[in-house]
């Protein structure tokens, strides 16, 4: 946002700020510790308000709940706003200083009446004013979200109505204000930082910028294609065309992982060639024509990630990986020499090195100082740099920092991509659980006392109108296809929706039934909202005599 | 963010120094070199003072003062090896040890040394109320609960509540020499409010709390922690960050733990920090 992929603030800030908005994340499960740092800003006082079609763990800690129905995310965020402009809560000095395009932005949300907003959410206009007013008139402020804002056909849209707000108030760039998308691997923040995008180079170096590229041309010695490559789910479609007709797949288990998986499953094994490099036999390796075995990364190899706050920190091998696993540097290496290109045997930290000569964000976090500090934040320009806890204080510059000013993004409400029907009456939005981690590659093998794997979680009123029982086994049906499950009644969600997890795809193969329809902005699929309904496999007295 | 902040002048054991205001009398004795034991006491928790074993003499005061939680003063004079706080930390740790299994306790067993600590003194057959004498609590496959070991320090309870979880749920129930610690309603853990963090386990100092693993390796004679190495890693589960201390014995995994002095976790960790790293090894 605003030029860096990256979390503003750090996690010691929340514990000092003095209002929190969680907005479609339910961190108390999904990043438990992070949670514990909120915790101490609610001890401390601060105020929290949970945007989140469930009321779940991370709400029930909080001062308000706003349980939104699926996907009208951009309807509250844009009454949030006009409710705040009307009320004159806006900072004029920062908008007018820091920002450009608040007129537009303005204007667009003049049709979100609180009103019109609780029409379309299902949230109480008080609830949504009281919101407005909280953030806008509190000393710092914090909105952060996961995926129950970036998983939505308009999930880009999403993330920009939250920055909206933030441009709004000033809560942005200072000691205990900013915006947070919390991530949900230990490494998706590095892994984009390192340049495993399609469009970009190590650093949030561009790809097509020619002068971004002439830099890395000079150290690598080569030549480097120019056109942006393609995301997955671009890749996907490319197979589907038929332009694409190899694989290789490193760590990920989109046979399990992809929404409509079964679309994923024929298109994968329609390739002519699929490589697999993962640590264990997944049901995407299972399918492959060659697999690489490779070491774990955290626990039998040498390496840095990074976390939610930018913190680049040391990762080392405590135990020998089993067989014939090999580091993933150690395979890509020998790959390269059988393609004819010899790279060498650089150590881990030449490879840091070589990141730090062409990343000015990095360039100061030598290795000494990744093990003497206990990790970086980045932006670290230089060895005496001491990293930077928040982001985006230019924004508070006489001169913003030699940069241009924020711009506003209007956005506007668009609703999940699958409406409901009278064939597909209820909304399925899918989630994770404390004790388990996504299709449970690694959280498996917990013998973990407090799991009940994948259920359908439906309201009591559902329940009772469709004569449903907990442990009942049903059929849950979308456009795409139908899953057995068990049902367990949940009092924390609200009537006509339904939520499950899909850590247990052997069990239940949850993605049969999400919806794929993706943004065009992020490649995300909309794993939120799908339109499902719910046949009972046994009539209702059909066991009686 | 850091404010200008100002100093106090305190004697120890006649040793003149300043430390910031606010520092524990604890913690000005550890920078003076002085050991000083405390059992209740961590980083990462707020102090309970119950245990009472780093009581010090505080020139002036009636009684003697914990020095984990009691902040110095101005003009302070301190003393830590009198004969009046030798004779209290051997009472207190006799206390501690009467009815309760001190094997695992390794803090103690220094202290029990220095200060000459007959810990049986106490353990008398015509006293069985003293001793909780229970069956170790083997519910599930993480944990094990041995309150035999417990002398209700109190940590446990404080890392389940409001110093890092705010699961609440443990604490002391009883009162007395019924007095030990239990779920609600004295629930099995499964059934419980426990999420399984394992957090309790990392602040128990005498074995009472316990992973599964350790226990198992304890009880077939296979535990060696002198043999043992830790490695520090980031866990491989969400995008928090969270160090982990890998202990390793012969080559394979026997615990995770974490660094109480890493910004990041503050040594807690989640049930999957804690114990997600079963799939790298799947038996030990």
């Amino acid at each position: 946002m605003f030029g860096a992929g990256g979390g503003t603030v750090s996690y010691d800030e929340i514990e000092e700020t003095d209002f929190i908005v969680l907005w479609g994340s339910n961190a108390r499960e999904a990043h438990p510790i992070f949670f514990h740092h909120l915790m101490k800003g609610l001890d401390n006082g601060a105020r929290m308000f949970v945007v989140d079609p469930r009321r779940t763990s991370s709400a029930k800690f909080a001062d308000v709940w706003l349980g939104l129905d699926v996907g009208t995310d951009i309807a509250l965020a844009n009454a949030i706003g006009r409710e705040i402009i009307h009320a004159d809560l806006h900072n004029r000095e920062f908008i007018a200083h820091s920002t450009e395009g608040f007129e537009a932005y303005a204007a667009a949300v003049e049709p979100y009446t609180l009103d019109m907003a609780a029409e379309v959410t299902g949230v109480p206009a008080i609830a949504i004013r009281e919101l407005a007013h909280a953030y806008a008139g509190a000393g710092t402020a914090q909105i952060l979200w996961t995926l129950g804002i970036t998983e939505h056909h308009n999930g880009v849209d999403n993330v920009f109505a939250l920055c909206n707000l933030s441009l709004l108030t000033g809560h942005i760039g200072r000691w205990g204000s900013g915006l947070v998308p919390l991530r949900g691997q230990n490494n998706v923040q590095g892994g984009g930082d390192m340049g495993a995008l399609p469009n970009k180079l190590p650093g949030f170096a561009d790809v097509a910028d020619s002068t971004d590229r002439a830099r890395f041309e000079a150290v690598y010695g080569m030549d480097l294609n120019p056109v942006p490559g393609r995301h997955l789910t671009l890749m996907f479609e490319s197979m589907e065309e038929g332009t694409m007709r190899g694989a290789y797949i490193i760590g990920e288990n989109p046979a399990d992982s992809e929404a409509d998986v079964e679309r994923i499953r024929g298109l994968l094994s329609g390739l002519d060639i699929l490589v697999v490099q993962d640590i264990f036999l997944t049901r995407t390796a299972e399918m492959a024509d060659v697999v690489l075995p490779a070491s774990v990364a955290w626990v039998e190899s040498e390496g840095t990630v990074t976390s939610s706050e930018r913190r680049v920190q040391r990762v080392r091998a405590a135990v020998a990986p089993p067989g014939e696993a090999r580091d993933d540097i150690e395979i890509l290496g020998e790959l390269a020499r059988r393609l004819g290109v010899d790279w060498g045997y650089p150590t881990t930290e030449d490879l840091w090195d070589e990141l730090r000569s062409l990343s000015t964000a990095h360039a100061g976090m030598s290795w000494e100082r990744l093990e003497s500090e206990g990790g970086l934040q980045w932006p670290c320009p230089t060895d005496d740099h001491p990293g930077s806890p928040f982001l985006h204080g230019w924004l508070w510059d006489d001169d913003l920092g030699g940069r241009g000013p924020a711009p506003f993004t209007v956005v506007e409400h668009a609703g999940p991509a699958e409406e409901l029907t009278d064939e597909y009456p209820l909304r399925l939005t899918t989630g994770r659980a404390l004790d388990s981690f996504n299709t449970g590659v690694q959280s498996g093998a917990i013998d973990s006392p407090i799991r009940y794997g994948d259920a359908i979680e439906v309201s009591p009123s559902d329940a009772l109108r469709l004569g449903l029982v907990d442990d009942e086994r049903v059929r849950v049906i979308s456009a795409r296809g139908s899953v057995d499950m068990n049902v367990r009644i949940q009092p924390d969600i609200p009537e006509g929706l339904t939520f499950t997890t899909f850590h247990f795809p052997d069990l239940v193969d949850t993605n049969v039934l999400t919806n794929d329809t993706w943004d065009r902005q992020s490649g995300t699929a909309e794993f939120k909202a799908a339109s499902i309904r719910i046949d009972k496999l046994v009539r209702a007295g059909a066991g009686d005599d | 963010m850091t404010s200008a902040q100002t100093t106090v002048s305190l004697s120890i054991d006649g040793n003149e120094m300043q430390v910031l205001e606010g520092t524990t009398i604890h913690k000005a004795c550890e920078s003076a070199g002085i050991n000083t034991p405390t059992l209740c006491w961590a980083e990462n928790l707020t102090p309970v003072n119950v245990c009472r074993v780093c009581v010090v003499e505080v020139e002036g005061s009636r009684t003697l003062v914990p020095s984990c939680a009691r902040p110095a003063e101005e003009g302070m004079v301190v003393y830590t090896d009198s004969e009046r706080v030798r004779h209290s930390r051997r009472m207190v740790l006799e206390f501690l040890g009467s009815g309760v299994d001190l094997d695992q306790a390794t803090p103690l067993h220094e202290w029990i040394v220095r200060y000459d600590a007959d810990i049986a003194r106490y353990d008398q057959p015509d006293l069985p109320a003293a001793i909780i004498d229970e069956p170790t609590k083997i519910q599930d496959d993480l944990y094990i609960r041995d309150y035999n070991r417990c002398v209700l320090c109190y940590k446990c309870v404080e890392a389940c509540g409001d110093d890092a979880q705010h699961t609440f749920a443990i604490a002391v129930a009883g009162r007395g020499f019924d007095a030990r610690i239990s779920t609600e309603y004295d629930v099995e853990l499964p059934q419980s409010a426990c999420v399984y963090c394992g957090n309790c386990i990392s602040v128990c100092p005498t074995g009472a709390i316990q992973f599964k693993t350790e226990f198992d390796l304890r009880r077939a004679g296979e535990w060696r922690p002198d043999q043992q190495e830790i490695t520090r890693t980031v866990c491989s589960y969400c995008g928090v960050g969270c160090n982990l201390e890998i202990h390793t014995q012969d080559g394979r995994i026997v615990k995770a733990t974490s660094p109480a002095d890493h910004s990041v976790a503050s040594g807690h960790l989640c049930v999957k920090g804690r114990f997600g790293w079963r799939y790298v090894q799947p038996s030990i």
